[in-house]
């Protein structure tokens, strides 16, 4: 019998890292991805990656780390997958830099740290503004010299299309497509690892994604009956450039390494910025959240901003201006070129604007999924997640495994700066040594897949390819692609509305509907773009329709989530001890004993299907409230 | 945002063996448009200026910001991502093509696996012991060695060098400026240069660092400023020690 085989889907850093270290256990691993796996979303990571290193003077602990991710995520997620997160991080930092990752040093050579949102300590290693392009490039290089050694073959260029489930419901390999030749072949393999990304796309063209973030292999997981977890959970970044065809990131470190958010204080003010005199600016973080200032959670950043801008009609840019400034223009220039040059680049290039001149103009954008593919873990008895345990990252379908931002695990209701990054390596790493397991319990006397399966999932995947293309209608893919992401802008976004979230249910099918009857525009055999584009597109619409449906069911504000009508507010200038605050912490609890539970969601024809689970808070448990003041 | 008409001329091919041709569009756009955010209204519409309907136009895009490298081609004449090439500066009609030396697989998207080839063959990676926590990070690295390193890390092997290089292409086995400069990254690393000798002697054969012939025009298209030709120059020297070396042996 020959040896086990996996696959894995996507060559960002959750996946190379799950391919490294599946490889590494001396199982072969072939490694899909729609493009060369180095030109992954995962470099559009700018300001850093978190692990506590306590370099710095500041006392910091990986207790505290884990309480900032759990307090950041409003208790959402499960607890003993972060606290192992969270103590593995100083490791993972360690063997980046033998992988030869270009840190940025302190004068003495050793790794410098930053300070990132939502902490109060320098917690986060960066490589200069471009962190994620660099540790990507670090484990890419090493699946390149895997590969040379034969112990990785990659197929760049295919789309995963669907699993293939055996008679027993267990993944037994996948049906892909070569994005060239449009060849859809089946590749049989004992277990499959998804590490496809985020779904940012859904928000486009206001979103800080790559085109290719469009969560579709996700979404077909979650079609064949993979669960979604959490998926109403989505971040907006607070400081996103503008632009028609994408809202470009500049980084949370601006704020880090001191940038300052603010707008005049007399609406329509149109004097240039910098002519402002600062008793007539409003530094609206730092006065709604005197602790944490301008390095607020992106949640309540991106709220304080929509408040500031559509509520107290505040905003600069134009006739109802959305914008806020991000000020980098009282910070040295030498200091802040050597520390954020990549993302200052961006801005001069997209804005042709130079930031050490002229403040920012910065709003909102769709940035990062909490949500996704349910995983399981197995609990250890120091509270963590038991090492080598084939149940970490495991899916709901025996022999599938997800990792990075296409699953649910580590960030609950919302993602601090410098997780992601943290917890796509993570994630990856604990996926492959638990897929590593899984094989090694597989009996030999295990029956191979009947051929049947592979030859009738081929040949449906070969129909709905054949009818897209024949497809006469009048709309195009193109466009219901736009009306998608506008609507997901509208109704599903920053502030929440059961009124809106239910129409949003009603146009999603009509998008689903239209769709159907879209014409391709061509009938190429090679290379059609289109044809993908349109697969993709009808993904996205189930999984749109499963963050809709998550957001109606869920009548609270939690992190991301924020439904005004259901919002309990922090009494003003109260603390623990006074009556007021502790009565509002008590509806905090009773919110909590109603609503601190993962949304399930399940596929059905009829739509998805929601149920809950318990989440669990063995770590540390809801007494503090989260507050930023 | 006011809407002016925008002129291009793109080259087109259907297949890898086929023959190219040109088509022109003439399409209503904002002046901050750049042209991968052109091409992506263009799909939705694929008329040409004699109002034929033709195929979406192909290529490759995903970041939008810079840092992919996916989205080179030929513009003007001009290698360079397409995503940070703004309409605004651009004359026109702009003239698209694929990005040259590298073969076309359909109109301005093509095969860069040379680029891939030329990392392994001269082994741009530090070989270490497994990827797993060994308690001990790499050696210290000062910030002046960390600032010059740092600049050859952020290529995104866009390609644009390779195609600016009149010695690189279909009719040479030259590696190109991006793999010579992974090798200049690796050979500077503490424990990268644990492999030294073995990536010299990858680029002193054939089509190695010998073929370079000092045009110069790769340091001059490359989009994240990388000083590619300082890189050629380093190598040019440790590889005139390593011949040394291996002529008269270590001592």
């Amino acid at each position: 019998m020959s040896k086990p085989n996996v696959i894995v889907i996507g060559g960002g850093l959750g996946g190379l890292w799950a391919t490294l270290r599946i490889a590494d256990a001396g199982f072969p691993v072939t490694l899909f991805s729609l493009f060369e796996v180095k030109r992954s979303h995962s470099v559009c990571a700018q300001g850093g990656i978190n692990a506590v290193l306590d370099t710095k003077g500041q006392h910091d602990s990986i207790g505290q780390h884990i309480i900032d991710t759990i307090k950041g995520g409003e208790y959402l997620a499960n607890q003993p997958p972060v606290k192992a997160m969270c103590e593995d991080a100083p490791g993972l930092i360690r063997t980046f830099e033998r992988m030869g990752v270009t840190f940025s040093r302190t004068p003495e050579g050793l790794l410098d740290q930053r300070l990132f949102g939502g902490v109060k300590n320098k917690r986060t290693c960066f490589a200069g503004a471009s962190t994620g392009q660099q540790l990507l490039y670090g484990v890419d290089q090493q699946v390149r010299r895997f590969e040379s050694e034969g112990k990785v073959v990659k197929h760049e260029w295919w789309e995963f299309l669907s699993l293939l489930l055996d008679a027993d419901g267990i993944c037994r390999g996948i049906v892909a497509m070569d994005l060239k030749s449009l060849e859809v072949r089946a590749f049989a393999a004992d277990a499959v690892v998804v590490a496809s990304g985020g779904m940012g796309q859904l928000y486009a063209p206001k979103s800080t994604t790559s085109t290719n973030s469009t969560g579709a292999a996700a979404s077909r997981c979650y079609r064949q009956g993979a669960w979604m977890a959490n998926a109403e959970f989505f971040q907006f970044h607070p400081t996103a450039m503008m632009g028609h065809d994408k809202n470009r990131l500049m980084s949370e470190a601006a704020r880090g390494e001191g940038g300052r958010i603010w707008v005049p204080k007399t609406p329509g003010d149109r004097r240039p910025p910098k002519t402002i005199p600062e008793a007539e600016r409003f530094y609206f973080l730092e006065e709604f959240f005197p602790a944490y200032g301008n390095t607020v959670a992106r949640d309540e950043a991106a709220r304080a901003i929509w408040t500031v801008t559509r509520q107290m009609g505040l905003g600069i840019g134009g006739d109802g201006g959305d914008r806020v400034y991000l000020d980098l223009t009282h910070l040295d220039a030498a200091f802040i070129g050597a520390r954020l040059g990549a993302i200052l680049e961006i801005y001069r290039k997209f804005a042709g604007v130079d930031p050490m001149t002229e403040p920012m103009e910065i709003f909102p954008a769709a940035h990062y999924g909490m949500g996704g593919l349910w995983v399981d873990f197995e609990r250890s008895a120091d509270g963590g997640i038991q090492p080598d345990s084939p149940r970490n990252h495991a899916t709901n379908i025996p022999g599938l495994y997800a990792c990075g931002e296409c699953d649910y695990a580590y960030h609950g209701a919302n993602r601090l700066g410098a997780n992601s990054l943290l917890s796509a390596s993570y994630s990856g790493r604990v996926a492959g040594e638990s897929v590593v397991s899984y094989l090694k319990g597989l009996g030999s006397d295990r029956r191979a897949l009947a051929p049947a399966i592979p030859q009738a999932e081929i040949a449906r995947q070969q129909a709905i390819n054949a009818d897209l293309m024949r497809a006469e209608g009048s709309d195009t893919p193109y466009r219901i692609q736009k009306e998608l992401g506008a609507l997901m802008t509208a109704k599903v976004g920053v502030v929440r509305s059961n009124p809106e979230l239910e129409s949003a249910l009603g146009e999603l099918a009509v998008l689903r509907e239209r769709l159907r009857n879209a014409r391709l525009g061509e009938s190429s055999t090679w290379s059609n773009q289109s044809l993908a584009f349109a697969r993709q597109l009808g993904d996205m619409i189930e999984l749109a329709a499963v963050v809709t449906k998550g957001a109606l069911a869920r009548d609270e504000c939690r992190g991301a989530h924020y439904k005004p009508a259901f919002h309990i507010p922090i009494p003003e200038g109260r603390f623990a001890g006074d009556p007021e605050f502790e009565a509002y912490r008590d509806r905090w609890h009773a919110n909590n004993a109603q609503w601190l539970k993962t949304t399930i969601a399940e596929h059905t024809d009829d739509g998805p299907r929601l149920s809950y689970q318990e989440v669990d808070l063995s770590v540390y448990p809801p007494t503090e409230p989260r507050d930023y003041r | 945002m006011t809407e002016q008409s925008i002129h291009l001329r793109i080259r087109r091919q259907d297949r890898p063996d086929s023959t190219p041709y040109w088509q022109e569009f003439v399409i209503s756009g904002r002046a901050d448009h750049n042209i991968v955010s052109l091409l992506m209204a263009l799909r939705e519409n694929p008329v040409t200026i004699s109002g034929q309907r033709v195929d979406p136009v192909v290529w490759e895009h995903n970041c939008m910001e810079e840092v992919c490298g996916a989205c080179a081609m030929l513009i003007n004449g001009v290698p360079r991502p397409s995503c940070s090439a703004l309409v605004a500066e651009l004359d026109q009609p702009i003239r698209l093509e694929p990005l040259p030396k590298f073969p076309v697989v359909r109109d301005l998207l093509v095969d860069r696996t040379r680029i891939d080839q030329g990392l392994k063959q001269v082994k741009a990676w530090i070989k270490i012991d497994g990827v797993w926590d060994t308690h001990e990070g790499a050696p210290r690295i000062g910030p002046s060695e960390w600032a010059a390193n740092y600049l050859y890390s952020r290529c995104m092997s866009c390609g644009c060098c390779m195609a600016a290089c009149p010695q690189f292409g279909a009719h040479s086995a030259f590696l190109g400026p991006a793999p010579l400069a992974q090798a200049r990254l690796m050979n500077a690393h503490p424990t990268g240069r644990y492999d030294k000798t073995e990536r010299l002697h990858a680029i002193m054969a054939e089509g190695g660092l010998s073929d370079c012939g000092n045009a110069q025009n790769c340091v001059r298209v490359c989009p994240k400023e990388i000083p590619l030709t300082t890189a050629i120059g380093e190598l040019g020297r440790q590889t005139t020690v390593q011949l040394l070396k291996d002529i008269f042996g270590p001592r």
